[in-house]
């Protein structure tokens, strides 16, 4: 019998059973960020511990940072003090880090890749749930919390229990505006945000593996929002070509021999599954969501559903139509949208920007509409505005900033306002996520977003993508 | 470390599916950097909304469950962001134990690392319980996380958590970092072993 990639990652890293019957795990690479370490930071201090693999730990920052101006001090005497607190601890304690005068600096999910860090064949780790992201590469990567960051920073370990292998095969075409987005979109949908519990997702099928790297971190990014704390893909030669040249990647001889490695740690033809699920690329459209979740989306020529048609769902469905202020059976589409939104760490790279500004070229945002484009990184600001990307979205009428978490998190002066609705590119529609209170968020991928922008109301992007 | 076997006091019920960290604690109050005063964000934004709640008011806003230490809530609590903040929040507030249909697995880890347990039980065993909070706010709750039970009043509930994460706490073995250190040798020779730490 044949072992998955999540077995085969998991019993190399394994350092032995716990007395506890908890796994020792390896963790083979720990990103950091400026909101989940400085208590854990505070306890290695009072603990008189050091780190223990500085070597292994990288750190940047990305939540709290302004989009439009970075001077310091920050405005915001909080946000400043955490990332001072951060400064002073990576220097503390030897730690690397692109901070925000350094051109590697950029949200933690898009610097990791970038620079080579993330790898194929690690187990990765990082105070955020969304580093599900890095298991693009075939890493088995997940979200922490600031105790667990405290045990990777004095250990470079983590108790551990193990998790189930969901298999989930794309398989087919997708169709001309529809994207990885739609895809995981469509798979939390069908299998519930709490379908993934104690599971790592397999993405598989000839879909994602014509898919680039960026739409595969797309997807492996959401893989928390169906539940699934990890989520990761084979890595193939399409891997092997975006690692090639990477700042950290191995070079020369040492690429050749890690490749054959990272060959090897990919799932047996004959391992087994717990779980096996086919989506038919074919049967997606564009998707949008309509409720408080990331399960509560339709396709976009699709109604929201009515409360008596819910089952059990009844009370979620009311509680969700009354906070977005839509009414049972409306069409999705045409809902008036305030705000416009393209970043976060689900898709905020290049080739999302580039999609994105092919719709907006020679178009002008709605006079109504706020939009902004907020790039992943210092590098793909850089290259999007050497490609002529970013000015094209200025000509437009978006605004065009510097890279962070931005508008995808209330943590930064990028906030919607009052009961805004906003057509956002990030990952979570929860109430309040977007920084007020009654603000409202319908996910979609980049593309649907610059449609939405133009139009000024939800739009299926088909019409407009040629 | 301290061993946790249980917990006593009263109840309070939140009812809901999925509710998310966001939720439990509003981005914002991640500015800080120490987890101080989370206690008083606690559902802030849903606490201003009032809402559907029985007494019209959010039940941590409550006079009667003011004092509570056992949270009975519904399916994958504590799902979305990782942020630790959520379970130190309740926690702070005076929550020492979490019982529910489900709960999503970043939350309960994060739960179990600072010594709150977070129990589960049957869908209809969880209403019944939030029922008879709402009904007697002041029913004196016992949960023993070795036998597994929960007593409210006259009313007894099956409650059961992952074997190892309640081993951990019952015999005071959650400190997790002081067992990692241990042995630590072991985790040289096992890190050797990755070719990408020993060089490809």
């Amino acid at each position: 019998m044949g072992k998955t990639l999540l077995q085969k990652v998991w019993d190399l890293h394994t350092v032995r059973q716990l007395p506890s019957g908890q796994t020792q795990l390896f963790i083979g690479l720990h990103l950091i960020h400026e909101v989940t370490t400085p208590q854990a930071f505070d306890e290695l201090r009072a603990r008189g511990w050091k780190v223990a693999r500085p070597d292994r730990t990288f750190a940047t920052t990305d939540h709290i940072i302004p989009t439009k101006s970075r001077q310091r001090p920050f405005l915001d005497v909080m946000a400043e003090d955490m990332l001072a607190s951060l400064e002073r601890n990576v220097r503390d304690f030897g730690i690397r880090f692109a901070g925000l005068d350094d051109d590697r600096q950029g949200i933690v999910h898009v610097v990791g890749p970038e620079l080579g860090l993330t790898q194929p064949g690690m187990t990765i780790a990082c105070g955020d749930s969304h580093t599900s992201t890095h298991g693009a590469f075939g890493a088995v990567a997940f979200g922490i919390g600031t105790s667990q960051v405290r045990d990777v920073l004095a250990t470079q370990c983590l108790a551990m229990e193990p998790m189930k292998v969901r298999r989930i095969r794309v398989t087919g075409n997708l169709a001309k505006g529809v994207y990885a987005k739609d895809v995981v979109l469509t798979i939390i949908q069908r299998l519930g945000v709490r379908g993934g519990t104690g599971y790592a997702y397999e993405y598989a099928g000839d879909a994602i593996e014509r898919m680039s790297m960026d739409e595969r971190m797309t997807i492996c990014n959401m893989s928390i929002e169906g539940g699934a704390r990890v989520g990761y893909v084979n890595p193939d030669e399409t891997t092997f070509e975006y690692m090639k040249g990477r700042p950290f990647a191995p070079a020369g001889d040492a690429f050749e021999r890690a490749m054959t490695w990272w060959r090897s740690i990919a799932s047996d033809r004959d391992a087994s599954f717990d779980d096996d699920v086919e989506i038919r690329a074919e049967e997606l459209t564009p998707v949008v969501t309509w409720g408080v979740n990331p399960g509560q989306s339709i396709g976009i020529d699709e109604r929201v559903p009515a409360p008596d048609g819910a089952g059990s769902d009844k009370q979620a469905v009311t509680d969700a139509l009354d906070y977005m202020g839509l009414r049972p059976g409306q069409a999705i589409a045409g809902m008036k949208v305030d705000v416009a939104f393209i970043g976060s760490c689900t898709n905020s790279r290049l080739s999302d920007l580039r999609e994105a500004a092919r719709i907006v070229r020679g178009h002008h945002v709605a006079p109504h509409v706020k939009a902004l484009v907020v790039p992943g990184s210092v590098s793909v600001s850089r290259a999007a505005e050497q490609e002529g990307i970013a000015e094209i979205f200025r000509a437009a009428g978006f605004e065009w900033r510097g890279a962070g978490c931005s508008m995808c998190l209330g943590m930064n002066p990028d906030k919607l306002e009052g009961n805004q609705v906003c057509a956002a590119s990030s990952n979570r529609n929860f109430k309040g996520r977007q920084g007020s209170p009654t603000g409202r968020t319908l996910l979609m991928s980049p593309a649907m977003v610059a449609a939405a922008a133009l139009a000024g109301e939800v739009t299926d992007v088909r019409k407009v993508v040629n | 470390m301290r061993k946790i076997t249980g917990v006593s006091g009263r109840g309070v019920p939140l009812r809901g599916n999925d509710i998310d960290t966001d939720r439990i604690m509003p981005a914002r109050f991640l500015r800080a950097i120490t987890f101080d005063g989370l206690e008083k964000h606690v559902f802030e934004d849903d606490r201003k909304g009032g809402g559907a709640h029985p007494f019209n008011r959010h039940p941590f806003d409550v006079s009667s469950f003011q004092g509570a230490s056992v949270l009975v809530v519904n399916a994958n609590f504590g799902c979305g962001s990782s942020r630790e903040h959520a379970p130190q929040g309740l926690q702070r507030w005076g929550i020492g134990a979490i019982v529910g249909e489900s709960f999503a697995e970043i939350f309960f880890g994060n739960s179990v690392m600072i010594g709150l347990p977070c129990v589960t039980a049957s869908p209809e065993d969880v209403r019944k319980l939030q029922d008879v909070i709402e009904r007697e706010p002041a029913t004196a709750i016992t949960l023993d996380l070795a036998a597994g039970t929960l007593d409210a009043g006259e009313l007894r509930v099956k409650v059961s958590m992952p074997p190892k994460a309640r081993e951990a706490l019952v015999s005071g073995a959650w400190d997790t970092t002081s067992l990692l250190l241990d042995r630590y040798e072991e985790v040289d020779t096992a890190s050797n072993r990755l070719p990408y730490v020993a060089g490809f």
